[in-house]
């Protein structure tokens, strides 16, 4: 017997543990690029390629500007990729709609997806005409105001507990030379901070009322006036930020230049890399500690149609394993994210993400303005708070009239 | 064979310069098919509601009526028009400059060339985050120049609303003007010794042969140059995504970011090429009728 | 050389007859002045001018190799003038061989030799059909010509995003969607605009003696292109040569939208490292693999500007 031979034999063994015939390449395309979104990915292709099949890998950063044309070319020009990461809710319904989309119905009741996907806004955002098209694979949620306690230190007043007592010690912090909140030049963080506030402000049911009946009259009324008030003061306070990027801004709260930033559960990362711990030189407040409430916005895979049967079968491996709870968990700590379903034990979790979880348990979710609204109203929103939050002249007021506008015409 | 028969009365005019004709088939092709074509294509959806996907679901003028409606529009056409005009005068006398002195038989000329391009080279995503640096008042040029003494010094163009376009221009001047200088180079070394020769027989002071002399021959380079700069200037846009988003606000804005923007980011490919069209209109108003001068009216030679 | 005496003061610098007839005569040599005038009024000015120049140009790039140089929490310092207190190479050995871009941890040096595929063909066949585009125009004008080329020109100002859809249809119509030669053919097109007009524009302002010469000698259309016109023009080819590579080369959405992830350039990496949206940003890193992408026409710069050389022989001609 060869022994080279068979050393070649046992190593094919060893690769396909599974014993799978033919692996399948499935390309998949994804914007998760930054180290550690990567180290996440990583997660989600060892499950993959443990099935026996292979996932030939397509990253592309750029969420929107990138990725959008990439596909709609890619699908034009009748060359699908297998597999692609896109916002779920309204920027897909299109794709759907055209019938490019498949319709993954089969695999999610054999899987159960129904009981076990929670909360269960996240299938209806994968949902169009009772079909299932997309699997959903973590929650990511912007109702966070993360705090310096070095920057509240220096300036003598507590940490504050709640979004009220943060305007009242704005002042301290400016006295002290601190900017008070932390708002980055670029358009969506401004007006992902606007749809913060409304939650936390406004409450649920409001923030329903404009983004979920595109109710103008509601949008351009009193209690949305309070929001603009607090939006207002947060102008106010974020005067003298001077950065563009998020990251830049969340580095100002981890200096202590900046008392604080409202920003999504990534902005965790950064202080994480930076050496800090949750409860000793940040706080975390969930709904800006008045309304704890989370939104449940997110990513999640969408699968083209192929021709190619093998490539199908594929597709329906990879979506059932994009569910699987070992890959929930290893994907989910890794990408500092909350898992979709609920019976999965996050015990690595660190504090802030437990805040998280306990908040998803009590079921206090939102669907999310990506879900709620067009990518279309969405921009016109952007466009609308990076003005706002840049313009000191423009007066909160005329800012509602404007946004009830948008409101008005938004599908 | 080649195509150069000479009497105009041969009965086959196709045949006539047939050489020339079948080498400029992809250039035809190009400005038939693609240019023309995909205008034509890009036009009609523009009447359309289309979102992510192109549909033929006629809405009329509405695009456009939302457009002009946008102050974001008015201001990104505002800014194009104060950007254009600065950027177009200092790019061409800053590359001029650069390419006389270069020409004046320097040591290093390589070197010297090498680093007024490589700003060409780099990707503006990147070079765009370090002009944010130096241009931040925090850590970049206006806090070294306060440590140095002068306290009240302010440069904070990209922070400024009212000046932030000239911020923009700083980045887009180190960026684009090595490339200018170069064309600028070549059409200097395209003029012929003997010019020089005569002008100092004559005794004519080297500023004046350059003005009065060599750059009304260097009136091709200049064309191409001037083409250059102008359809970089309208399709200006990863400098002002790297620099500002667009920003303070809405201040920074261009309309090749709008056409962008909605296409990709909002899905609403109807309302980017309304954009697109706008700015295609107003490119051919003024270029169509100097094309026709310039290229239609017989060869440009003395 | 007695006519030097008729010169006032601001051309005082303009060499000697003999020097430009020798720079002349070795083309690409050195060409340097005598060192006996290294210190006139003159050589201050120009020299003097172009360092200050010079400086502005570097400035950003002591910003970006200062910070590539650095660590992370050294860079969180925020003072981006100062030199590294510490230097570490990791982050360009990062940003060359393993840095992560979803999958794939091997760094920029993934896609180079894809950019070397895709730019090498796609910058000769541009080059070599505007050349013949612009001699055809400038010496073979047909009827009809000017209006192919004005289109052309108002083609240079369509942001070409916009134009992304249509051609994905006319690539997938002839089949060439999601392939090399369909890339190829998208940077030929876009290219074409630009080079056409550069080339045009040069070959007309030749001397018109050099082509009636040649005509008169019974050299056609292609005869007269190779033997004259290409070695009269080496600084415009050099031009375009710069235009072409820098944009081939650091061109990312063309790339990505119409090939696939084998063919996927070294921008996409880049792209992938820099532009991370909702991840941490290693500044370190990112200016490393910057520098180390644009290191490829920074090169090509270098080594072409031998041929940035007086081109024109109409001297040689005419005497």
């Amino acid at each position: 017997m060869n022994l080279r031979s068979f050393a070649a034999a046992l190593a094919v063994t060893v690769a396909l543990p599974f014993g799978a015939a033919n692996a399948t390449d499935l390309e998949v395309t994804h914007w998760w690029t930054s180290g550690g979104e990567a180290a996440a990915v990583a997660e989600l292709a060892k499950a993959f390629d443990a099935t026996g099949n292979h996932w030939v890998d397509g990253a592309i950063a750029g969420a929107g500007s990138t990725a959008r044309p990439i596909m709609v070319s890619r699908l034009t020009g009748g060359d699908p990729m297998g597999a692609t990461q896109f916002n779920h809710g309204r920027q897909a319904e299109e794709l759907v709609e055209a019938g490019l989309m498949r319709d993954l119905t089969d695999v999610a009741t054999k899987e159960n997806w129904k009981d076990i996907i929670r909360p269960a806004s996240l299938l209806d955002s994968c949902t169009i005409d009772g079909k299932i098209y997309c699997a959903p694979v973590n929650i990511h949620s912007w109702q966070w105001l993360w705090l310096s306690n070095a920057a509240f230190k220096k300036a003598g007043v507590d940490v504050p507990k709640n979004w009220d007592e943060f305007v009242a010690a704005a002042p301290a912090l400016e006295k002290a030379g601190i900017v008070p909140l932390a708002v980055g030049g670029q358009a969506w963080q401004s007006a992902g901070a606007f749809d913060v506030l409304i939650v936390a402000l406004a409450g649920k049911d409001t923030f329903l009322k404009v983004f979920g009946d595109k109710d103008e009259e509601v949008a351009a009324g009193p209690e949305i006036a309070k929001v603009f008030k607090a939006a207002d003061d947060a102008r106010r306070m974020s005067k003298g930020t001077n950065v563009q990027d998020w990251n830049q801004a969340t580095n100002m709260v981890i200096t202590g230049k900046a008392g604080g930033q409202i920003m999504g559960d990534w902005a965790q990362g950064e202080f994480q890399l930076a050496g800090q711990k949750a409860g000793v030189d940040y706080t975390c407040l969930p709904g800006l500690g008045v309304n704890e409430v989370i939104a449940t916005g997110g990513d999640a895979f969408y699968f083209p149609v192929l021709k190619d049967e093998e490539k199908s079968k594929a597709q329906e491996v990879l979506a059932s394993t994009l569910l699987n709870p070992a890959t929930q968990v290893a994907f989910n700590l890794k990408k500092g994210s909350l898992p979709v379903r609920g019976d999965v034990d996050l015990a690595a979790a660190n504090d802030c993400m437990k805040k998280g979880l306990d908040i998803l348990a009590k079921g206090n979710v939102i669907q999310w303005t990506d879900q709620l609204l067009s990518a279309d109203s969405q921009k016109q929103k952007e466009d609308l708070f990076s003005e706002f939050f840049a313009n000191p002249s423009m007066t909160p007021e005329e800012a509602q009239k404007r946004f009830a506008d948008i409101i008005a015409s938004a599908d | 064979m080649a195509g150069h028969t000479r009497g105009s009365g041969r009965p086959n005019q196709w045949l006539r310069n047939l050489n020339a004709k079948l080498a400029s088939i992809p250039m035809i092709l190009t400005a038939v098919v693609i240019f023309l074509g995909g205008t034509i294509w890009t036009v009609v959806y523009s009447f359309t509601n289309s979102k992510l996907l192109p549909r033929l679901s006629f809405v009329g003028l509405d695009q456009y009526e939302r457009l002009w409606a946008a102050p974001r529009w008015l201001m990104s056409v505002q800014n194009l028009a104060i950007y254009g005009l600065l950027s177009l005068i200092f790019s061409l006398a800053i590359g001029f400059l650069l390419a006389a002195l270069m020409d004046q038989k320097i040591r290093f000329e390589n070197t010297f060339r090498t680093i007024m391009l490589y700003p060409f080279a780099l990707s503006f995503i990147v070079t765009g985050l370090v002009w944010q640096w130096l241009l931040n008042p925090e850590y970049g040029i206006q806090s070294v120049v306060r440590s140095l003494g002068w306290t009240s010094f302010a440069f904070d163009p990209l922070y400024n609303a009212n000046i932030v376009i000239y911020g923009i221009l700083i980045a887009a001047l180190w960026q684009g003007t090595g490339l200018v200088m170069c064309l600028m180079l070549a059409g200097l070394r395209g003029i012929d010794e003997d010019i020089w020769k005569a002008a100092r027989v004559d005794g004519i002071p080297m500023w004046k042969t350059y003005v009065f002399v060599i750059i009304p021959m260097m009136r091709g380079v200049f064309i191409t140059t001037l083409v250059i700069i102008a359809s970089g200037i309208v399709k200006v846009y990863d400098l002002v995504v790297a620099q500002t988003s667009g920003g303070p606000g809405i201040a920074s804005e261009v309309p090749a970011k709008y056409v962008y923007d909605y296409m990709f980011q909002a899905q609403n490919l109807g309302q980017g090429f309304a954009a697109s069209t706008m700015m295609l209109i107003t490119v051919a108003i003024i270029i169509v009728p100097w094309a026709y001068l310039e290229f239609g009216g017989g060869r440009k030679r003395a | 050389m007695p006519e030097i005496a008729a010169f006032n003061a601001i051309a005082a610098g303009i060499e000697p007859e003999a020097e430009k007839v020798q720079a002349r005569a070795t083309l690409a040599g050195p060409r340097g002045r005598k060192p006996r005038r290294a210190l006139s009024g003159r050589n201050i000015m120009v020299y003097g001018t172009l360092i200050v120049v010079a400086l502005y140009y570097l400035l950003p790039l002591y910003v970006m190799v200062m910070t590539s140089l650095k660590g992370m929490p050294e860079i969180r310092l925020g003072n981006i003038f100062a030199p590294p207190l510490e230097i570490t190479f990791e982050p360009w050995v990062k940003a060359w061989s393993s840095a992560c871009t979803g999958l794939n941890c091997d760094g920029l040096s993934r896609g180079f030799w894809n950019s070397v595929r895709i730019t090498v063909p796609s910058t000769l066949v541009s080059i070599a059909i505007a050349s013949i585009n612009g001699y055809a125009l400038a010496n073979w004008r047909f009827k009809g010509a000017d209006l192919f080329f004005t289109i052309l020109i108002v083609g240079a100002f369509i942001p070409y995003q916009v134009m992304i859809y249509p051609i994905v249809i006319v690539l997938r119509e002839i089949g060439l969607y999601g392939s090399l030669t369909g890339l190829i053919i998208v940077h030929t097109i876009f290219g074409m605009p630009i080079l056409t007009l550069l080339f045009r524009n040069y070959f007309a302002g030749l001397p018109e003696e050099l082509f009636k010469a040649a005509r008169v000698d019974g050299a056609g259309f292609w005869t007269i292109y190779f033997r004259i016109m290409l070695p009269m023009s080496m600084p415009i080819f050099v031009v375009a040569m710069i235009l072409q590579v820098t944009g081939i080369w650091n061109d990312f959405l063309f790339g990505v939208v119409f090939t696939r992830p084998e063919y996927y350039p070294m921008t996409v990496q880049l792209n992938n490292i820099v532009n991370s949206v909702q991840g941490v940003k290693e500044y370190n890193v990112n200016m490393a693999a910057t520098i180390l992408t644009g290191a490829v026409p920074l090169f090509v710069y270098f080594v072409s500007g031998r041929l940035f050389v007086r081109g024109i022989a109409a001297g040689a001609v005419k005497g």
